[in-house]
């Protein structure tokens, strides 16, 4: 075997691994005068890499490794993604770890942010289940630890612990279903497999033990207790990386696992997935309503944000898939904003994170009042912004595979979230408060991301060229 | 073959149990590491019996044994952190964060 092939198909994982050397290398050389600049030089290194692989280069599948590693244009696509969005979370993390008891750990926040970056790289482009379990786990990992960063509060370590030992739970149970389908079908490579998947009852089971696994990193609603606990605890920054990035990594892997592996069980997950979004929308909904806690509040958000983005993967079309990714990018900018200015008030103001703190901000900080609700309008879905446009492609794609009745619930559904997310912006514009949140500027790389999210709620809906750049690519998974 | 897959199913379900009923957090861990390890005796008894000419269950094993011990040691530096501020390891002190 030869060593340009890996080159020419694996380059953004190789690129990635340079980053995370000279991070580390950076972390150990630069000594504390170097440190001040760690946030920039870091940012530099994540913009030269999303620059370098944001394009795929091959325009045709291949598999490296014997089968284990595959290469498709579209798996590109969603890696750069994944890339954008932790850039943004980098930059929107800077104040956060500018406080003294963070400062000295920041390496480590970078180091491992990027490993689980990597495991989502690798657990998308895998074609065989070890690497797939390997890729899964080298997301989850890392991040318990950066749940659990802030070590010496409560909040933290108890939301990792939370963290850990419901991933372990749920990987344990992936790994039982595995095993099942290794004993069915005496393979592990997806391609070897699907011509020995029968749907027998063994086979059922294991696939369902093999959904729990993904569906708990999706925190889907059987699934999902986890969520608004360790999304609360969190420090906000790794929880906005939470949110989104290792969601929408796992959506992905699920959605290629389902159509490449299991296709000839079509329609068992088809039915697992329908109760399962029906679930998902409509409970954490109703939970949304009651919370107090933005940051919990957000949780269940993406709780039922991550059944409407099952509604793509159930459709199993390439055009499923591509509003698939087009869905993840449009909720990545406009949680990343809302996230953005949650952490700026959080760290201007002592740790203000309830709603009724927010009650007034409009008086004393419009710019970020009128971020938020460019956000939250985003994400229930209002016609002018991208957060519509990305809904309808996803309602398109289910309808057109004739699941009518569930759109039909999902579009319910629309119209009460639209509810809860108007909580937030009446407390931000009309309840009066006496002692608002006092007026402050917020730090250059704070301000940055937010333009860079605002930019993406206002273009990425109108401009037409980014669905069909994606839809290019979704040919032939 | 039927005794090894019967003696790997109890364990997964005694670590369900375990998992479910436990009200330590090490003893938490100790059960989910008997799912992990049902999962091991699982690939190894389907390769050796079904399969005998490869190895692709017997390597899947080693991967999966290597990679529950990094998760143990990661869970168990998080539960020793939270021994630190909270002087005992019991689920019912890990309430602050609920509904």
């Amino acid at each position: 075997m030869d060593f340009s092939t890996i080159l020419t198909y694996m380059y953004t994982e190789i690129a990635l691994v340079g980053v995370i050397i000279a991070a580390l290398l950076y972390d150990l050389i630069a000594g504390a005068r170097g440190r001040k600049y760690f946030h920039g030089v870091m940012c530099t290194l994540m913009l030269l890499f999303i620059a370098g692989t944001v394009w795929p280069y091959q325009q045709e599948n291949a598999s490296i490794f014997g089968g284990m590693f595959v290469y498709a244009p579209i798996y590109s696509i969603v890696k750069s993604v994944l890339a954008i969005g932790t850039l943004l979370v980098f930059l929107l993390s800077d104040s956060w770890l500018r406080k003294p008891d963070t400062e000295f750990k920041r390496g480590e926040f970078y180091v491992l942010t990027l490993s689980t970056l990597l495991g989502m790289d690798f657990m998308v482009s895998a074609g065989h289940f070890m690497m797939f379990f390997i890729g899964l786990e080298l997301a989850s990992v890392p991040m318990s630890c950066l749940v659990a960063f802030d070590k010496y509060k409560h909040n933290s370590a108890e939301a990792g612990a939370k963290y850990i030992l419901s991933a372990l739970f749920a990987s344990g149970l992936m790994l039982y279903g595995i095993s099942f389908f290794y004993g069915t079908t005496g393979t592990l490579y997806f391609e070897d497999m699907v011509p020995m998947i029968n749907g027998s009852a063994l086979q059922i089971l294991a696939m369902v033990f093999f959904f729990t696994g993904l569906g708990f990193k999706i925190s889907l609603v059987p699934f999902h207790l986890w969520t608004a606990d360790t999304y609360e605890g969190a420090p906000t920054p790794v929880t906005s990386y939470l949110s989104v990035v290792s969601k929408a990594a796992a959506a992905f892997a699920l959605m290629v696992v389902l159509i490449k592996v299991f296709a000839p069980m079509v329609e068992y997950w088809q039915t697992l997935l329908y109760i399962v979004i029906v679930l998902s929308i409509t409970v954490a909904n109703l939970f949304a309503i009651r919370q107090k806690n933005l940051k919990r509040f957000l949780a269940f958000s993406s709780i039922s944000q991550a059944g409407y983005i099952m509604l793509a993967v159930i459709s199993g079309t390439p055009y499923g898939m591509t509003s698939l990714v087009y869905y993840v990018l449009v909720y990545m900018v406009a949680n990343l904003a809302a996230f953005g200015v949650i952490t700026a008030v959080e760290q201007n103001s002592d740790g203000k994170v309830n709603m009724e703190d927010y009650n007034g901000l409009y008086k004393t900080n419009p710019k970020l009042a009128i971020v938020m609700m460019l956000a939250i309008f985003s994400l229930a879905g209002i016609p002018p912004f991208a957060g519509f446009f990305s809904k309808f492609f996803i309602f398109a794609a289910a309808f057109e595979q004739g699941f009518h009745v569930l759109v039909f619930i999902a579009l319910l559904n629309t119209i009460i979230s639209l509810y809860y997310y108007m909580l937030v912006i009446k407390a931000m514009f009309i309840t009066p408060n006496d002692s608002p949140i006092a007026t402050f500027r917020s730090d250059n790389s704070t301000r940055l991301s937010l333009l860079l999210c605002l930019a993406g709620i206002l273009i990425l809906g109108l401009a037409s060229s980014v669905f069909d750049g994606i839809n290019l690519y979704a040919f032939g998974m | 073959m039927e005794y090894y897959l019967i003696v790997s199913t109890i364990m997964m379900f005694v670590g369900i149990y375990g998992f479910l009923t436990r009200r330590n957090l090490l003893a938490m861990l100790i059960a989910v590491e008997l799912i992990l390890n049902s999962v091991d005796i699982n690939f190894v008894v389907f390769n050796r019996f079904l399969f005998p000419g490869q190895l692709e269950g017997f390597f899947f094993s080693l991967f999966a044994i290597g990679i529950s011990a990094a998760e143990t040691a990661v869970a168990i530096a998080i539960i020793i952190n939270i021994y630190r501020n909270l002087r005992n390891i019991q689920v019912r002190n890990l309430d602050k964060l609920k509904w």
